[in-house]
């Protein structure tokens, strides 16, 4: 286990973190007890094969699903002592999501789909609009705000979903593949985003199964078969 | 998130979906129409059905003749003999004996055979005395009305209902010409404004002729002093009920039955008629407000129907708003206003349609409709109680829709 910072508590805890999914009488054991500390400020990567239980764990992270066994802590809370609005709360003002699939809203133009974590912030309508473009242009699309999801390209939706988990200025981002769809130069540019965004003091939780951007973090997790099978320093970050 | 953002959330999405929120929109629009229109008719029917029981004259009692019995025991059947006589109405019109009837009319018809010059028109033709006039509340168009003096002398004529004068004389001056009966002249002396018809005669056409001389010149025989109906008119409306009892006490006298049971004749008022007709027709409009009730009823489960539809296929999206962080109190009420917006909107235009028609329609089908803002702003009301309560089980189950499920759903 690595810990760059050991005298802070860990913002992300897994401890024996077990997730089942049961459909009908089929079980399948997705994540066998994993155990996992995360400090703010950490840049990680998770890699591992198809199937392997990446997005299991972002969801358990992101407070978006409940672990069948263990424990989640996120700064220092067991999440199953939270209830509905609580949990709300939390995904709002500290996570910013990047979806494997981008899960826009196709009815809504750009910036009205990267307002919405704003809405349930209370943000008020104006400086909403302003955040959201600002975002947009952060992420390159300065040109794209009226077009919807439609009217985009694959990398340019993805972008748009980056730009949506950047609006609210979560303290960490839980990013799902987020440059699957993306060329080598938009992927350069999105991961350009991420280092600023660590450099800024983000907690950044990455999830790929391509080495060289798993490279651009400072830590890496193997996972495969629901199991931690390694979790290293990156040579190059960390030196 | 508050109630504006939930509002512009909300209609975006009704506003997304035109086709499908005019649809359902049009189930409410339909009840809420339907409504307001069977309401508007059964009150317009009510209020012309009583105008026309008022027009026969108002705080009327109608005595008519009936139920003798004969010494057989076998009792007839209302009007079946003529119990009433010429002396029982002279009898009524004594303020000594009636204090609180004011007013008199002893009626006795008959259907006759009317010519002039080469026309003929049969029509019931009644003898009567001069206070007629005031007790069916009647007015002249023109000329004059028969006189106690015609009564006297058995004169010999005539006062016409303007559809009976329209049919003999056509455009012609009518005041002045001869109408043959039986092969006596009539002298016609004045024609009546018209006054409708209510539910059993045309009180149009119609012939007057003093009492007298249809006892003796066009009725004759044993039957000459019978009257078939004497209106009695009381002095107020709450002299009606002394009134009533006057007349049967001095009827039941003047026949000498003790037995109020056993009477030959019958009293009924005109409020007993307006609130039987009243009953009738308040029966009805309950019967059609509920079956338009239905139909609102239809529209509510097609609001459900509609946002239930609406919910399955945006559970992505609520999985997305959820896991942005929406709160499950955001997302019902994002539902529920979504509903209250198709519910309110078909309320209104439901009004706004249910209104015109009200307008427009009686010109057409001949009946008032009578809208009150009240019935208006009810069923708007309970457009959006439909709306908002059909959505509450569609909002709800959206509300508990968790995140990461809602989020793989296709
Ligand atoms: N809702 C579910 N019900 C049953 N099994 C599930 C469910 N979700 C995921 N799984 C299974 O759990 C395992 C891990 O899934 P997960 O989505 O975490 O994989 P992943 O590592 O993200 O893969 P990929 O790189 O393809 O996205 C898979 O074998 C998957 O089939
Ligand atoms: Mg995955």
């Amino acid at each position: 286990m690595v810990d760059p910072t050991p005298t802070d508590a860990p913002v992300i805890e897994l401890r024996g973190a077990g997730k089942t999914y049961r459909s009908g009488s089929i079980e399948f054991e997705a994540l066998k007890g994993i155990d996992l500390a995360i400090h703010e400020g950490e840049y990680v990567a998770i890699m591992g094969p198809s199937g392997s239980g990446k997005s299991t764990i972002m969801n358990v992270l992101g407070c978006l699903d409940t672990l069948t066994r263990g424990e989640y802590r996120l700064g220092g809370t067991d999440v199953n002592d939270l209830d509905e609005v609580d949990l709300a709360a939390i995904r709002n003002r500290q996570i910013g999501f990047v979806f494997q699939g981008f899960n826009l809203l196709s009815s809504l133009p750009a910036w009205r789909n990267v307002e919405l974590p704003l809405i349930y912030g209370g943000v008020p309508r104006n400086e909403r609009k302003e955040r959201a473009e600002q975002a947009l242009v952060r992420v390159g699309l300065g040109d794209r705000f009226e077009n919807r999801p439609g009217e985009l390209s694959g990398g340019q939706q993805q972008r748009v979903a980056v730009a949506r988990a950047l609006v609210g200025e979560p303290t960490m981002i839980l990013a799902d593949e987020p440059t699957g769809n993306l060329d080598s130069v938009s992927t350069q540019d999105v991961l350009a985003l991420f280092d600023e965004l660590h450099a800024r003091g983000r907690t950044i939780v990455l999830i790929t199964h391509e080495l060289e951007v798993a490279r651009r973090a400072a830590r890496i997790v193997w996972v495969r078969d629901g199991e931690i099978l390694r979790d290293e320093l990156n040579e190059d970050v960390a030196a | 998130m508050n109630w504006l953002e939930s509002f512009r959330t909300s209609w975006s999405a009704v506003y997304s979906h035109a086709l499908r929120s005019t649809l359902t929109v049009l189930g409410i629009l339909i009840g809420i129409a339907a409504v307001i229109l069977t309401v508007g008719l059964g009150l317009g029917t009510q209020k012309d059905v009583s105008a026309q029981i008022s027009s026969l004259g108002s705080n009327l009692l109608i005595v008519a003749p009936g139920s003798s019995t004969d010494t057989s025991g076998v009792r007839g059947g209302f009007g079946s003999s003529s119990t009433l006589t010429r002396a029982d109405a002279d009898a009524l019109a004594s303020s000594v004996n009636a204090p609180d009837i004011s007013g008199v009319a002893a009626e006795k018809t008959t259907s006759l055979s009317l010519e002039a010059n080469d026309t003929n028109w049969t029509t019931s033709v009644t003898g009567t005395t001069a206070s007629w006039l005031d007790v069916r509340a009647r007015t002249l168009s023109t000329g004059e009305f028969i006189s106690a003096e015609d009564d006297e002398t058995s004169a010999a004529v005539i006062v016409l209902g303007s559809e009976t004068a329209d049919e003999l004389f056509g455009t012609q001056r009518v005041v002045g010409q001869s109408v043959v009966i039986s092969d006596k002249p009539f002298q016609v002396i004045g024609v009546l404004d018209t006054a409708g018809s209510d539910s059993s005669d045309n009180l149009d056409d119609l012939a007057i002729v003093p009492f007298s001389t249809a006892a003796s010149v066009l009725v004759g025989g044993t039957e000459s002093a019978a009257v078939s109906t004497i209106y009695l008119q009381a002095a107020s409306d709450g002299q009606l009920s002394a009134a009533y009892q006057e007349a049967e006490t001095l009827l039941l006298n003047l026949h000498s039955i003790t037995d109020s049971t056993a009477a030959d004749f019958s009293i009924s008022s005109q409020d007993a008629l307006v609130s039987t007709a009243t009953a009738v027709y308040e029966t009805l409009t309950i019967l059609l407000t509920g079956v338009a009730g239905l139909s609102l009823l239809v529209g509510g489960i097609g609001v459900m129907n509609i946002m239930l539809v609406s919910v399955s296929e945006r559970t992505r999206e609520i999985g997305l708003r959820k896991a942005l962080g929406a709160p499950p109190g955001a997302i019902r009420r994002q539902f529920l206003i979504e509903a209250a917006i198709l519910g309110l909107s078909g309320g209104l235009l439901g009004a706004i349609l249910g209104v015109t028609a009200a307008l427009l329609l009686p010109g057409v089908i001949g009946s008032s409709i009578v809208v009150s803002p009240a019935a208006v702003a009810l069923s708007i009301g309970v457009a959006i109680v439909i709306g908002v309560s059909f959505g509450v089980y569609p909002a709800t189950r959206a509300a508990r829709l968790a995140p990461i499920d809602a989020l793989r759903s296709e």
